[in-house]
């Protein structure tokens, strides 16, 4: 078991008003799933994506992540877990400016305890997606299908027990999202546990298991067919 | 928190490279610190050199010198003292010379105005100084030809002189003097010998350098009834100069016939209260540089502070991203700390060496200072205080950074 989450509730104090954003959700992920999170805006799918992705805490409810009790922690704990467990992939990419795909995707392990040879993880993490020919190039210089790959490249970096990707077609066109898709399903075929936010059926086509949000509960958690 | 040495440097490379990609900006930022610290430290640096070489001449003075002048007491008021009470007198001075253990040697001097004459050639307004013969002594100025003034020049007031280098070629005499007749006042001098002229210059504030000597006993028979004469004594050792200062008043006030509750109606002066006050100066301008280099810091770690809190607004996304792969605030924190103190430290040594440069400009007239070169105390404190700057005024915008949620950080336009 990768997540399991019990009975999770969060809610947020805006003025004297107070805004439920999940109301009690129990959720487990397998090892080598591919789940989709889907929801229309408002249903708390992004609310639960900062929670499952340890940067946010739940009013109430457990979180274990990877045989972690992830609940309770303090700040500086849960950065640990982001940068051991967790591989990130936003939907704008998010990559540093003025700095090479390399240096991007090496970040991570300048917060990570026990670094290694970086330089040569995140050469072979480039290699993974297919763009170790483009390691100097600056992300003014990649397209938008190469800036999401370097962080894919990224995100595997540490190789994390979950990759998490928030809406990471978004910014990209019909082909391109072809493209990345294929590379997480790939990542998936190898075993990886991905978790793909998304709003949109087509990414949730991709994925063995599709778990709809609605008024932060949830609605729906079915298994499916993806589409290879 | 505790930091491993390989993230430290990393941060300061990242620091590094974030300056070089703004490179106008962090100059501009650190303009401030920059002038502050340029112009502090070359004040420093001059006034070191300044100091050097006023101690040097001191040194060179002899810092066991003390001068005995005529002087109206300040507190006098209404009743002031007749300047021929005041005026030192010839029996005064024997009378030091033989009640004041504490010294080797006195000298009286005195000097007049006057025309010479050598041959065809006349200079006026030259000036003419009256000495004893342990003079050379007390001043360090042995003749360099022919012989030093006797104690039978002065006993006889004997119509000899001695002359500097300046005066042989104002006066046009001869590459060696010794032996010509020169007039002074119309009378007929014998040069006996030469000295150096003396080119340490601070202390001889006089623009002209010609200087001719004669008996202290003949000068007075030259001097209008008026003039005066001050003393020179030499200390048998420096650390008597206390007592010594001592023995003069006392030898002067019972010679004077001064009361316990008269003002003395002299001044004695020995060297190291010069030092003293000079040192006093010199410390009073540090401070106000001191003053200065504290306000420009103020106001180039708030122009710092200014541009880091642009900078972090900047960059929120940035600070989302590292948050969300695993950086900690206190890793956060650290960054842009660190990315304030090199934007500073880096003002603070350019500020240095602009000093430096301007110290050496200093040097290179041939009236200017012999050195002048940023004292290494003042260096550290440049160093350590441009670097405390960039820490005081950094706290705030990375405290700012560190803060930040990275939920909203990530969402931040």
């Amino acid at each position: 078991m990768i997540i399991r989450v019990t009975n999770l509730r969060r809610e947020f104090t805006v003025g004297v008003e107070t805004i439920r954003a999940l109301a009690g959700v129990d959720l487990s992920i397998e090892q080598g799933e591919m789940v989709a999170i889907m929801g229309s805006s408002g249903s708390g799918k992004s609310t639960l994506m900062n929670i499952l992705g340890c940067l946010d805490q739940p009013t109430s409810g457990t979180y274990e992540l990877d045989g972690k009790f992830v609940s309770g922690m303090d700040e500086k704990e849960l950065a640990g877990v982001r940068n051991e467990k967790i591989g990130f992939v936003f939907q704008s990419f998010e990559l540093l400016p003025r700095t090479s795909a390399l240096a991007n995707v090496e970040l991570p392990l300048l917060y990570a305890k026990d670094p290694g040879d970086r330089r040569a993880r995140a050469i072979r993490a480039l290699d993974r997606v297919g763009l170790s020919d483009r390691m100097d190039h600056r992300p003014n210089q990649l397209s938008g299908g190469q800036k999401q790959r370097v962080a894919v490249a990224r995100a595997l970096l540490t190789d994390p027990a979950l990759l998490l990707a928030d809406e990471p077609t978004g910014n990209l066109d019909t082909k391109t999202t072809e493209e990345i898709m294929h590379l997480f399903a790939d990542l998936h075929a190898e075993g990886r546990t991905v978790v793909v936010v998304t709003h949109e059926p087509e990414i949730a086509q991709w994925c063995t298991r599709v778990v709809r949000l609605r008024d932060g509960l949830i609605e729906s958690d079915k298994a499916v067919e993806p589409r290879r | 928190m505790r930091f491993s040495l390989r993230f430290v440097i990393q941060t300061i490379l990242l620091a590094v490279r974030q300056i070089r990609a703004h490179k106008l900006r962090s100059f501009l930022t650190t303009l401030g610190i920059m002038i502050g610290v340029a112009s502090v430290s070359t004040v420093i640096a001059a006034l070191t050199g300044l100091k050097e070489q006023v101690l040097s001449e001191f040194e060179s003075f002899g810092a066991s010198k003390i001068f005995i002048f005529p002087d109206q007491p300040d507190q006098a008021g209404q009743n002031r003292f007749p300047w021929r009470e005041i005026k030192l007198k010839e029996r005064e001075l024997a009378g030091l010379v033989e009640n004041c253990p504490s010294f080797e040697q006195f000298t009286p001097n005195t000097d007049f105005r006057s025309t010479v004459i050598h041959g065809r050639k006349e200079v006026p307004n030259i000036n003419v100084v009256g000495i004893w013969p342990s003079w050379h002594d007390i001043e360090n100025r042995p003749v360099v030809m022919g012989r030093p003034f006797v104690e039978a020049d002065e006993i006889d007031a004997k119509p000899v002189a001695i002359v500097n280098d300046d005066a042989i070629a104002e006066l046009e005499l001869p590459s060696d003097p010794v032996g010509s007749i020169i007039m002074v006042k119309g009378r007929r001098f014998l040069i006996v010998g030469v000295i150096e002229t003396n080119r340490t210059g601070m202390m001889s504030f006089q623009p002209e350098q010609t200087e001719i000597w004669v008996p202290f006993s003949t000068a007075r028979r030259m001097q209008s009834p008026w003039s005066f004469f001050f003393v020179t004594g030499q200390v048998k050792s420096p650390e008597l100069v206390d007592e010594a200062t001592a023995e003069v008043r006392y030898v002067m006030r019972s010679m004077r016939q001064l009361g316990p509750d008269d003002p003395d109606t002299f001044r004695v002066e020995a060297i190291d209260q010069y030092i003293e006050q000079f040192g006093k100066l010199a410390t009073g301008i540090t401070a106000i540089a001191a003053g200065i280099v504290a306000i420009s810091l103020l106001v180039g770690g708030i122009g710092i502070m200014n541009i880091m809190l642009v900078s972090v607004s900047e960059r929120t996304r940035e600070i989302g991203l590292r948050k969300a792969v695993g950086a900690t605030p206190a890793a956060i924190m650290l960054q842009f700390l660190l990315e304030a103190v090199v934007l500073s430290l880096l003002g603070g040594l350019i500020g240095l060496g602009l000093g430096q440069g301007l110290a050496f400009l200093l040097t290179i007239p041939e009236q200017g200072l012999q050195s002048a070169s940023i004292p290494s105390w003042a260096v550290a404190l440049a160093v350590a205080f441009s670097a405390g700057t960039g820490v005081i005024f950094g706290f705030f915008p990375a405290m700012k950074a560190a803060r930040l949620d990275p939920i909203e950080a990530l969402r931040h336009e």
